[in-house]
């Protein structure tokens, strides 16, 4: 602020006025001195000189307009006037300042969340050189430990790459026990990111010599700080992971969080060292394709060259390797869990984006519309200023700046508003059993778009009255009053902004439909269990230290001893929660096959670990056969449940009881089917899926499933009771079903939310568009109004003249937008389960709010119309 | 052909002036244009300052306040390398008007 005033003192106008008087008084001075001493008197000497001169007052105008000091002054004094007129008309700028806080706030929040999500890079040295190595198919983003490592050897194009996956376990020292989410992540990560420790060192590849060989942890800042107290001690002293012992090596600095935007873990190990693993080969095994590959160009090297080089590896590898035979490589921006939530993330942030943006176009023709409306009401005020000599540029500058001033007003409110809102985004912690941290805290960048839209806006809608400005025939005005100069074409630019906004609220109004009906689709979707009533308590048995048949005789005791609790009417365990954190799928083949590569296998199926009881306790429906028994253990002959789809691709019937078929190069007979469920997502297309009793598939992930009628807080008590008596040592989390389906349902709800608000802040926009214009057409016509009653006119006859051309506007534009909509909505429904425009209640919804809208909005301006009275209209002017 | 105004005309007057003279005040360069065109041109005096301020702010001349020989305080003109330029585009394209307006005369 100093600054300009600096320049306008500097330069100030009366500064400016005498050294120009001091010029042309020297001028006048030297010219009378001449005139004298040519003979002249005195007197004569001066008028002459005046005459000669010309009028000083005309050439010192002239001068000072051209002075870049004086826009200053002049701008000054355009936007003091602006904010005087705009307090003479408060419900204008009421309304004004509304629409574009509404408008451009929705635009910064959008896009606060775009700049974080897809904008920001990683916190790293070099993140644009940083690709994610992902297969072609998307969904299937995961790379084997071998392949990643013959990638990494055998390219030209990247200069590192480095693996990571996301665990969680437990970490525990003498004094207190947490349960963790960890990256395990091959040695050169630190090295490839160019991250430097905080404290003490990182590992390295050289730390790396075969499973378990580097039992070392780099601890997170914020770990450190919160557990720890930030004691530079910690670092050398040894903590355990899962029972087993680990040393703290280093910890990394505040800024970095990982190689995810949003999961960030507590620690970080080697990926050679496996707590979860009980002396298994996991490092060989080609088939288990569970890693996230990061690789680093090579400078110079285009994406493209990248994805060439790899893809010809891994048609090499697949020479080799038959369970290779599809490997193929894509190169996709790393931070959002590479393509998983990536895709889907940035196709429906694109289309969040383009619709705030629309909803920032509505709120401009709105309050284009509005302010033409509000600068032909001045046209005597307009046509005054120029007949006393105003230029028409400063007559449309003077209009600009209110404008200007409108839009940064509002839009410095609006961003206001939503900075608080994205701080509380951040703040916000969706699900308190995740390490998810949503960062979407605006930077410079935000607020620079911010003040562009701002901006933009007030030029879009302030252009809009220029042409009025330079229409205006002041002599005409002057002559006959406002009304005069109004003339009615067939079809304006005003009447184009009004259709094309409401064309744009159909869209975003159907949008938020769709997306609705979707939403309540998925919450009454059959899910394939009944998650109503169902307490879980999940917890990783390896946290407790057990392995091998100690997991078989805890998980059994679970069991019994919860069933015994009164009010608890069925209870069992699942390894992985259908439409919880996943589940994993794995190649199935038909019975008699020996070559067990890919293109053999009849199709990939779900598979899950399940108790006895488990299917009573989910309400998953059993069709066919039986349910497990404890009988069915490693010892028995393998069994598997499996679901109708199964039945139905691999044998042509539901009724597979007693038919055979392969998995992981073993037999396994089908006791039972159950019904058809959700595993992975409320979105997926349907999935074959095989369940198998627990101990003939080992895992240590348990998901104890509790029934009952009682509610949750009368039974969790007793339940966690329960079970510390079993092992006081094993950490569980508890919810109920329902509210753990929160997760799954996330995506869809924020969608929902976010096209609902949308479709709200458009529906508004369509009625001030629509009753604007009826209200101001009505009023500048109510003198015809009053003479056509006075000679007869029905009211039906008024009102059709009044009104039709709002209402062909909506209309048209209303089947623009439903059209439109309809388009949209096939992209919705990658998001949103089942959301589809093609729903008669859709439909119907949607016109039957665009109709209300539209009643709601040409009411006032109708009655308007009809209470019209001759006498006392004729009698004014 | 859109500078050969009147406009481009005093332009031309003014800076063919400067550049003759030097420095010069206002009522200096009113002077001297009557005195060259042997009082065939008269200007009014006054429309000489919004030009010199517009020729000022296009960087073409610059002024400061000297003592003259008659010791007043008077604020003085000169030409700039830009304005140097100027001149002679402006003189040219006069050249081209003058030529013009002889051809359409002769052609009368």
């Amino acid at each position: 602020m100093s600054a300009f005033r600096r320049i306008v003192n500097t330069f100030s106008r009366s500064k400016l006025h005498q050294e120009i008087d001091a010029e042309i008084q020297a001028h006048l001075e030297m010219r009378i001195a001449d005139n004298i001493a040519a003979g002249m008197s005195p007197k004569e000497a001066r008028r002459n000189a005046m005459i000669r001169f010309g009028n000083r007052t005309v050439m010192r105008e002239r001068m000072t307009a051209m002075d870049a000091a004086t826009a200053f002054d002049a701008l000054g004094r355009d936007l003091s006037y602006a904010a005087r007129q705009l307090r003479r008309s408060p419900a204008f700028t009421a309304a004004a300042l509304i629409t574009l806080i509404l408008g451009i706030g929705a635009n910064v929040v959008v896009f606060g969340v775009v700049n974080s999500m897809v904008l920001r890079p990683l916190d790293v040295p070099q993140p644009a050189a940083l690709y994610n190595v992902v297969h072609k198919t998307p969904g299937n983003d995961n790379l084997s430990y071998p392949d990643y490592v013959d990638f990494k050897n055998k390219n030209s194009t990247f200069s590192d790459m480095a693996a990571y996956r996301i665990n969680n376990g437990g970490l525990s020292t003498r004094d207190a026990a947490y349960q963790c989410w960890y990256y395990r992540v091959s040695g050169n990560y630190f090295d490839m990111l160019g991250v430097q420790p905080a404290q003490g060192r990182f590992f390295h590849s050289s730390d790396e010599h075969g499973p378990n060989s580097a039992p070392y942890i780099v601890l997170s800042h914020n770990f450190w700080r919160w557990h720890f107290d930030s004691d530079p001690r910690i670092i050398g002293t040894n903590v355990d992971i899962n029972k087993r012992p680990f040393t703290v090596i280093g910890v990394t600095p505040a800024a970095f969080h990982g190689t995810e935007l949003f999961v960030w873990p507590d620690f970080w190990m080697p990926y050679v060292d496996n707590p979860d693993d009980n002396g298994t080969d996991f490092l060989s095994r080609r088939g288990s394709q569970n890693l996230w590959v990061l690789g680093k160009l090579n400078p110079g090297v285009t994406p493209l060259q990248a994805t060439d080089n790899l893809n010809a590896i891994a048609r090499e590898l697949a020479r080799q390797n038959p369970v290779d035979e599809d490997l193929n490589a894509r190169l996709v921006k790393p931070g959002l869990m590479a393509d998983m939530f990536g895709g889907p993330a940035r196709s429906f942030l694109t289309g969040v984006m383009v619709l705030a943006f629309l909803v920032l176009l509505a709120a401009c023709a709105n309050l284009a519309s509005l302010f033409a409306s509000r600068t032909a009401d001045r046209s005597r005020e307009l046509a005054i200023r120029l007949a006393l000599g105003s230029s028409r540029w400063n007559a449309f500058r003077q209009l600009l700046a209110e404008a200007m001033l409108i839009s940064v007003l509002g839009g410095a409110l609006g961003t206001l508003f939503s900075t608080v809102l994205l701080n509380t985004l951040t703040r916000w912690q969706p699900f308190p059993q995740f390490p998810i941290h949503v960062t979407v805290t605006p930077d410079p960048k935000v607020y620079f778009v911010a003040l562009l839209l701002s901006i933009g806006s007030g030029i879009l809608w302030g252009l809009i009255p220029a042409r009025q400005v330079w229409a205006t025939d002041s002599a005409q005005v002057m002559k006959t009053g406002a009304a005069g100069t109004l003339v009615f074409r067939r079809f304006t630019l005003r009447d184009l902004l009004l259709g094309v906004q409401i064309a744009l609220c159909t869209l975003l109004v159907t949008c938020s439909f769709v997306a609705l009906r979707g939403m309540q689709h998925s919450l009454h979707a059959p899910l394939g269990f009944q998650p109503q009533g169902v307490l879980l308590a999940e917890t990783d048995l390896h946290m407790g230290g057990h392995f091998g048949a100690s997991v078989t005789q805890i998980r059994r005791r679970m069991v019994e001893e919860v069933g015994r609790i009164p009010g608890v009417t069925s209870v069992g365990i699942i390894d992985e929660t259908p439409l919880g954190t996943g589940g994993s799928s794995s190649l199935v083949y038909r019975e008699g096959t020996t070559d067990f590569r890919p293109s053999n296998s009849a199709f990939g199926a779900k598979f899950f670990g399940i108790s006895p009881g488990y299917l009573q306790a989910a309400g998953t429906g059993l069709l066919n056969g039986r349910d497990f028994t404890w009988h069915d253990d490693a010892k028995a002959p393998k069994v598997a449940i499996v679901n109708e789809l199964f039945g139905r691709s691999m044998f042509g019937t539901a009724d597979a009881v007693g038919r055979r078929f392969v998995w992981g190069e073993k037999p396994y007979e089908i006791v039972g089917v159950v019904e058809n469920g959700k595993y992975d997502s409320l979105t997926e297309t349907p999935w074959a899926a095989m369940f198998f009793p627990l101990e003939q598939n080992p895992n240590s992930d348990t998901s104890l499933m509790v029934r009952s009628h009682l509610p949750p807080a009368e039974i969790v008590p007793e339940v966690r009771r329960t079970l510390a008596q079993t092992d006081p040592g094993l950490p569980f989390v508890f919810h109920t079903w329902p509210d753990a389906l929160a997760f799954v349902l996330f995506p869809a709800r924020i969608a929902t939310a976010t096209l609902g608000v949308m479709g709200l802040l458009a529906a508004m926009l369509a009625v001030t568009g629509v009753f604007g214009m009826a209200m101001y057409s009505v009023s500048k016509r109510m003198k015809e109004f009053g003479i056509r009653v006075a000679v007869g006119a029905q009211p039906m006859q008024l009102i059709h003249s009044a009104l039709r051309r709002p209402v062909v506007l909506l209309l048209s534009g209303s089947v623009v937008g439903l059209l439109l909509g309809v388009m949209a909505g096939q992209l919705l429904a990658q998001i949103v389960y089942q959301a589809t425009p093609r729903d008669p209640l859709v439909l119907g919804g949607v016109l039957i709010t665009m109709a209300l809208l539209g009643l709601v909005a040409t009411w006032i301006p109708a009655q308007r119309a009809l209470g019209v009275h001759p006498a006392s209209l004729l009698r004014e002017e | 052909m859109a500078r050969n105004d009147l406009q481009g005309t005093l332009d031309l007057l003014v800076l063919k002036t400067l550049s003759q003279m030097g420095e010069l005040h206002v009522y200096g360069i009113v002077l001297h244009i009557q005195r060259a065109s042997e009082e065939l041109l008269s200007v009014e005096e006054g429309s000489l300052y919004p030009a010199l301020h517009r020729m000022e702010m296009s960087g073409w001349i610059c002024s400061a306040w000297k003592v003259t020989e008659t010791n007043r305080k008077a604020k003085v003109y000169r030409l700039t390398p830009a304005g140097q330029k100027e001149l002679q585009s402006v003189e040219k394209s006069f050249e081209q008007l003058v030529k013009g307006i002889r051809a359409i005369l002769r052609y009368a």
